[in-house]
């Protein structure tokens, strides 16, 4: 089971988790905020439409396409 | 790290997984690519909440069987930088890849209509929300709504019921008379015929779409024309999909000729482009087993094995049939285009509201002068609703097709001038 570590909480999840699942499992659900300020969660589950993307170890990944890993360090603010 | 693959597919649902085994026994040096971190595709995606049918676990097998078939997961296209010449991305590395001969298996999106609260948290595609659940959200005690178009949509209730979520409603646009018909002819599948009885819930309603999302931080509640009647319900999540759509963005900048919205090909599922072929949704919507049948022809075609491509047409036409009585059963309500009110965002990357749209004559005019269409998903859902609202036909992607690392562009500097 591995845990990572979302906005700066440890949160562990069961092996195979999605971070875009990880996302609601350890918090609000949100990945990203929007130009205009919305905060926004993941919408089409399938690497389409870019709304989950989050900055996962430094470098902006999409959630739904990203595995949980032990250590990972996920944020979600810009 | 460069690579040269005898035949390159892209994509690794049904369509490409079929195709890479039809190949295989040639001895080709076969390299698929997804950028799924699993094989599978949409329909048989593997996740913690997932439970594969044995078909999709002992494609798997097979697939993991042949020595001369490579498997790149979590790999994306960025570019095509020379013919017969890829640039991909995976987490950690950037690299070419040059091919003798391409099956495009990128199958289909979920058509994602604007309407207002769309882009709160707590609304995702009807499609999308299956996904997210198979690899591990919760929905345990959450009020779910489901809306818009098509069999997904029970696919995505049924999801949700065994996860312990409570969906109230099921809200198909479709006319009943429309679902009636459509469900008097699946007997002549009786696959599909059976598995309807599985997916039959009492919270589905034909003639009825959803008007408006609503809550402050996130979603509290729907408003839903009920056939007729305005009907509120106050939910937890709202998973919304139209139908689905194909992925033609690549084939379209690789010059393959479209039709409708979906990529041309013949009964070999050869493109107008010598040695570029196209299998699966991203041909036209029609399910899995359309998707085996094309995949499977792709792939004998692409190694020259002709009378074992032949072997599979009828399989093909019989499913053709199925996606055929589907595509006209679910054709969507004009209503839809009216969901969206003047401040209602289209583009949601670059938050271009539905006002800012309706003075242009074309989808080249709104770009340019919104930004509509020119944020990170570069189109893909602003571009496919506003063909459904005004008719504007998204022109070709350009490269990078997906946002990329500058390190991977740096693989450019490889490549002799085109």
């Amino acid at each position: 089971m591995p845990e990572l570590m979302l906005d700066g909480h440890a949160l562990t999840v069961a092996d195979g988790t999605s971070v875009a699942a990880a996302l609601a499992l350890g918090g609000n659900g949100c990945s990203r905020t929007s130009v205009s300020g919305q905060r926004r969660a993941p919408l089409c589950g399938m690497g389409i439409c870019q709304e989950c993307r989050v900055t996962i170890d430094g470098r902006r990944r999409l959630a739904c396409q990203t595995v949980c890993r032990d250590g990972m360090q996920v944020e979600t603010q810009p | 790290m460069n690579e040269y693959a005898d035949l390159l597919i892209i994509g690794a649902g049904p369509a490409g997984m079929a195709a890479a085994l039809a190949a295989a026994p040639s001895g080709a040096r076969i390299v698929m690519l997804d950028d799924n971190p699993f094989a599978g595709g949409q329909i048989w995606r593997d996740g913690p909440q997932a439970s594969l049918p044995a078909q999709a676990r002992q494609l798997r097998e097979r697939l993991q069987s042949h020595a001369n078939i490579r498997h790149h997961s979590g790999t994306r296209v960025i570019a095509n930088p020379g013919p017969k010449q890829l640039l991909v991305e995976d987490d950690e590395n950037g690299w070419l890849i040059s091919y003798d001969k391409l099956i495009l298996c990128t199958g289909a999106r979920e058509l994602l209509l604007p309407f207002p609260g769309w882009t709160l948290p707590g609304v995702t595609g009807a499609g999308g929300l299956q996904a997210l659940i198979k690899s591990g959200l919760s929905v345990s005690d959450e009020r779910v709504v489901i809306a818009g178009s098509g069999p997904l949509l029970l696919a995505s209730a049924a999801t949700a019921t065994q996860h312990g979520a409570s969906v109230l409603r099921i809200a198909e646009q479709a006319s009943l008379t429309s679902v009636a018909g459509f469900a008097a002819q699946l007997p002549r599948w009786p696959a599909k015929w059976l598995q309807s009885f599985s997916l039959f819930n009492r919270h589905y309603r034909a003639g009825t779409h959803v008007l408006a999302a609503f809550g402050t931080d996130r979603l509290e509640g729907v408003r839903l024309q009920q056939q007729g009647k305005i009907v509120e319900l106050e939910c937890d999540r709202l998973a919304c999909g139209f139908g689905l759509i194909p992925n033609i963005q690549l084939g379209q900048a690789l010059g393959y000729a479209i039709e409708g919205q979906a990529l041309a090909v013949d009964v070999w599922q050869a493109s107008n482009r010598a040695d570029h072929y196209a299998a699966g949704e991203c041909t036209g919507f029609g399910g899995s087993e359309l998707a085996l049948a094309e995949g499977a022809i792709a792939g004998h075609s692409a190694v020259g094995e002709v009378e074992k491509a032949r072997q599979w047409w009828p399989r093909r036409a019989r499913w053709q049939g199925f996606a055929n009585a589907l595509n006209q059963a679910f054709t969507l309500d004009p209503q839809l285009k009216s969901l969206a009110r003047p401040d209602t965002l289209v583009c949601r990357c670059e938050d271009i509201p539905y006002a800012a749209l309706t003075e242009h004559s074309d989808w080249r005019a709104a770009k340019l002068a919104s930004r509509c269409g020119m944020g990170a998903c570069q189109g893909r859902v602003c571009g496919a609703a506003v063909e459904h609202l005004f008719g504007w036909q998204p022109s070709a992607s350009r490269p990078p097709y997906s946002p990329a690392r500058i390190e991977t562009l740096m693989c450019l500097d490889d490549t002799p001038p085109a």
